[in-house]
């Protein structure tokens, strides 16, 4: 047996920014975990584009619950990139939480897809699953924003590394 | 790896758990696989987790997954809440069902290269005194169609898990490049 779970990096934002992105993101994983905790100047949507595309490659599909009523919804060919929240959104009065995986984000046979939990204890609780049609490894993630609102000192982006025998 | 961003406070790296540990990963080959078995599983963890990019060969854009513990084929049952892109849906079954139909990954009609993704936790899994609860986050998008679920199922059994089989429901393969990883999970 062999351990697995590695902490790759940790990003705590000391000022406001509007992206964050790892780079250079090493192919010796499996899967790989990121865990977000944003809090941002306005209310936001977060989205993760893969390798820096701009293109309309991404697309996603989500369910969310509003306190009162639950929903689903989908976006195709879109270029803001995969979505990691809906009703679960980031904002300026709770922190977001966000945890999105990409089971085997290396292999070059593939599309890769992101699966997301997103959590604002004020506004809502969503899952959202994410394609983004390349058989390019992923080695670099960038989380953005759906606006010119921008991150809040103290966001914090942790990415995980997970190892299969 | 470097994260790029205006300012950062702080960044910290590598640093490794012995907490998770991998215990055996199965990755189909180009023949394809009506079956995946993780037998002999140990007992040295407190939980187990199954991740996974799975596609079959049926000839529909999804395809449900039977998953069955221990060669045993009675007393499974879920409930589940499910966004199909337009609606909302939640259901269960009885404790009657013959294995744990785990929804969902992709079909061959789905666009090629496109495998479906499960994240799959099983609490407790040695515990001779509680019945297994199960629970998974799973789902594809389809650039147009898609499913999400989160789904938590019952398994009927006081006796410790040490095997699992997982099979695409209705007889239909696996094909290559479908991934499964099992991870132990110990406790204190």
């Amino acid at each position: 047996m062999t351990a697995t779970y590695e902490k790759i990096a940790t990003t705590t934002l000391g000022s406001s920014s509007s992206t964050v992105t790892f780079s250079s993101i090493s192919g010796s994983y499996t899967d790989l975990i990121v865990i977000i905790t944003a809090k941002t100047s306005a209310a936001a949507d977060v989205y993760v584009r893969c390798n820096s595309d701009s293109g309309t490659n991404y697309s996603y599909t989500g369910l969310s619950g509003s306190g009162s009523a639950a929903s689903s919804f989908r976006v195709s060919n879109t270029s803001n990139g995969m979505l990691l929240d809906n009703l679960g959104y980031a904002d300026n009065n709770n922190n977001q939480v966000i945890i999105v995986q990409f089971n085997n984000y290396s292999n070059t046979t593939t599309y890769k897809t992101s699966i997301a939990r997103s959590n604002n204890a004020a506004t809502g609780v969503d899952a959202l699953v994410g394609l983004w049609r390349s058989t390019s490894a992923i080695n670099e993630l960038t989380f953005r924003l759906n606006s010119t609102h921008t991150y809040s000192s103290g966001s914090t982006f942790t990415i995980y590394g997970i190892k299969s025998e | 790896m470097s994260p790029i961003l205006g300012i950062w406070a702080s960044q910290n790296y590598s640093r490794i758990t012995s907490s998770y540990e991998s215990i055996a990963t199965v990755t189909v080959g180009s023949g394809g696989s009506s079956t995946i078995n993780f037998t002999s599983i140990s007992s040295d963890y407190t939980h187990l987790q199954l991740r996974v990019i799975a596609r079959s060969d049926q000839s529909s854009v999804n395809q449900e997954l039977a998953v069955t513990f221990n060669g045993v084929t009675s007393g499974y049952g879920r409930h589940y809440l499910r966004g199909n892109g337009t609606s909302a849906s939640a259901d269960a079954r009885g404790y009657t069902d013959s294995a744990y139909y785990l929804p969902i990954v992709t079909g061959n009609s789905a666009t090629s290269n496109n495998f479906g993704v499960i994240v799959l936790d099983i609490l407790d899994y040695k515990d001779t005194n509680k019945f297994k609860t199960i629970r998974s986050l799973a789902g594809y998008d389809d650039n147009g169609s898609g499913q999400i679920y989160l789904n938590s199922t019952y398994f009927g059994s006081t006796n410790a898990i040490s095997s699992m089989s997982i099979t695409p429901f209705g007889g239909f393969n696996f094909v290559q490049y479908t991934h499964f990883a099992l991870y132990g999970i110990k406790g204190a």
